[in-house]
């Protein structure tokens, strides 16, 4: 039995007539340990699909099971990181990790709790950052504590949404390799939504498209067969790699472009010709 | 050098910031390009103070010759040209019997001013002679289980503003401590919401005037035996009831449009009841709570003249009625001077409510 399944999920939003189907029949399964990537355009249904793997959000039809009980609510063994790192802005960066961990257990000590909180912050080396508030931090250095923040909890999955859409270039590079250098201490189960397709490629085992939404469902797998750790620019050249990186745009053009042609707007343009400047001017 | 660059930041952080500049341009530490500054931040302002006390002096003056000339025409119509110059010579002489009862100019207001802080400083020499002198009939009175001698006599002016102060923050306190708990529940349940919801848009709308008088209907039947002075307890709780509906409103507005990003982490990481409304509902919307208690302490202060005035409780308010009643030559100017020191302490109160909000609020920009 899987470790994360879902099976015929629906979800829609509003009621009656205003009634729309963000997701329809989605059917996923996760194993133990493996590190799953779902890639999909922006507004695809993502984070819809995402609260409902961590208990924010119920399905309409369907169910989600975690280790084969369905998921009732948010748990303690599904860690989640978001998107706009949603930190305390009124918490320390200690006091952020601090107040997750201390719901997770209950019974530690206080300075059981506080050598958790160093150990994690330490982790994502923000050590000297430890009683700043978030607005003093950078953009990296906050998901970095949101990271930190989700881990010291000790959960079983991690659940990611988009950790790193809001970074740059640089910052989102390095990111990924923490994040991988992290999870390859223990290997826990993990998701991760991302509309970067090489992002994807680099983190995950499997990759999974999410077809844009209304009506998201999800496309046919890709596995990726590079063994770990794997490096950004040896990658560049292995053939497989090349491979299903094209598969899997291709395919998202695909969709993309069956999107377009399934559009029934049509827009009329002026019937103008370019004025012809080069002549004009000799 | 560092400590003017506090100074600066205190006065700004206060918003007081041109006072920091005025210290500048004395000690000679601004550039020659930064007049342009110098002269917007502090010339013009201090500028607009004299026009404004130049204008004041001048109608003040027209409208003392109006009064005059009127004066002297109706001497002159009902007891002849005789009578019209004794008058005429009695305005012009200074006297006080005869001069004529219009707007004070800033000139009059100003002796009047220093001479309420000279009847102070009697008031008070006389009140620490009658304390000396009872000083040890109370002890033995106390020794006995008698009630000690209190000084009854009059209240000079700043004693006055004082016991505005107290009552207007008793009221205060009152207000904090019902709207602000009573908030959080509202803004926390939608079901409390609607169901207060015509409650609070019918009394919020309440003149000062008829808060007194509820008030003043229970609390005279709940102190009925009492033979102790209830205004100072019916103004105080009426200032609170009139005051508090800005915290009360805003406090719930606040509690109940907690950013959705924090009530997710709040339920990811799967917070206690307790712990989500004192660790992510209430810091997020403290800077709501605070506008709220701001405007209520403003209100406070607004509507505390009128019910002193109303509960026969000394104060501001009421030293403005008896100045009114009592028609004295300075009564008027007393009057004004009481009005500004109304308009003064309000401002101070609401850049005292700022400080504390700007020092508790997470999102501040630039905390000293």
């Amino acid at each position: 039995m899987a470790y994360l399944e879902l099976n015929n999920i629906h979800k829609t939003y509003g009621q009656g007539d205003h009634a729309t189907e963000v997701l329809s029949n989605i059917n996923l399964s996760i194993e133990e340990g493996e590190f799953v990537a779902i890639v999909g355009f922006t507004g695809s249904g993502k984070t819809t699909l995402v609260n409902l793997i961590n208990g924010l959000l119920e399905p309409t039809k369907g169910e989600v099971l975690f280790k084969g009980t369905p998921v009732v609510g948010t748990s303690h063994e599904r860690g989640v990181i978001f998107q706009n790192y949603s930190l305390l802005p009124w918490l320390t960066v200690g006091q952020n990790v601090f107040m997750a961990i201390k719901e997770a257990f209950p019974k530690k000590s206080k300075k059981e709790l506080n050598e958790i909180v160093a150990e994690y912050v330490e982790m994502v080396s923000l050590t000297p950052a430890i009683n700043k508030r978030p607005k003093e931090l950078s953009g990296g250095m906050r998901q970095r504590v949101a990271v930190a923040r989700a881990l010291a909890m000790k959960p079983e999955m991690i659940i990611m949404d988009e950790p790193l859409g809001a970074l740059d270039a640089l910052t989102r590079g390095n990111l990924q390799d923490e994040i991988l250098n992290i999870w390859g201490k223990d290997r826990r189960t993990a998701l991760l939504i991302t509309n970067d397709v090489d992002e994807g490629i680099y983190m995950a085992d499997r990759i999974i498209p999410l077809r844009p939404g209304p009506n998201a469902t999800l496309g046919p797998e890709f596995k990726i067969d590079i063994d770990r750790p794997r490096d950004k620019t040896e990658m560049n050249d292995n053939a497989n790699y090349k491979k299903t990186r094209n598969a899997i745009i291709e395919y998202l053009m695909d969709i993309g472009d069956e999107r377009k042609s399934q559009s029934k707007e049509e827009f009329v343009l002026p019937d103008l010709n370019p004025k012809d400047f080069v002549n004009q001017f000799k | 050098m560092k400590q003017s660059l506090t100074l600066n930041k205190v006065t700004k952080f206060v918003g007081l910031g041109f006072l920091g500049t005025l210290k500048d341009l004395f000690t000679g530490k601004l550039e020659k390009e930064d007049f342009k500054t110098v002269l917007r931040k502090t010339i013009v302002p201090i500028a607009s103070i004299f026009l404004f006390i130049g204008l004041w002096h001048m109608g003040a003056k027209t409208l003392y010759n109006i009064e005059a000339d009127y004066k002297i025409n109706k001497a002159l119509k009902e007891q002849g040209q005789a009578a019209a110059d004794a008058t005429a010579a009695c305005i012009a002489s200074g006297d006080i019997s005869c001069q004529p009862n219009s707007l004070p100019s800033p000139a009059q207001v100003w002796e009047s001013y220093k001479s309420l802080l000279r009847d102070h400083s009697i008031i008070s020499a006389d009140k620490a002679a009658f304390k000396e002198k009872t000083a040890a009939l109370n002890e033995k009175r106390i020794a006995e289980g008698k009630i000690p001698i209190v000084y009854t006599g009059r209240p000079s002016f700043v004693d006055q503003i004082f016991r505005s102060l107290k009552t207007v923050f008793a009221g205060f306190l009152l207000a904090l401590l019902i709207a602000v708990p009573l908030g959080i529940f509202i803004g926390l349940s939608p079901t409390l919401k609607s169901s207060f919801n015509w409650f609070i848009q019918i009394f919020k709308p309440v003149s000062p005037v008829v808060w007194y008088l509820l008030v003043f209907m229970i609390v005279k039947t709940l102190l009925i035996d009492s033979s102790e002075d209830s205004s100072f307890t019916i103004s105080f709780i009426s200032v609170g009831l009139c005051s508090m509906w800005a915290t009360l409103v805003n406090t719930a507005m606040g509690v109940s449009s907690v950013d959705k990003d924090y009530i997710n982490v709040a339920k990811v990481l799967k917070l206690g009841s307790a712990q989500k409304i004192f660790k992510v509902v209430l810091p997020s919307s403290l800077p709501l709570i605070f506008t709220g208690l701001k405007i209520t302490l403003s209100v406070a202060w607004m509507v505390l003249i009128a019910i002193e005035l109303l509960a026969q409780s000394p104060g501001l308010g009421l030293f403005v009625w008896e100045e009114f009643q009592n028609g004295a030559n300075d009564s008027n100017s007393k009057i004004i001077v009481a009005m500004f020191v109304i308009g003064i302490i309000g401002f101070l109160l609401d850049r005292l409510m700022l400080t504390i909000q700007n020092a508790v609020s997470f999102d501040k920009t630039d905390a000293i």
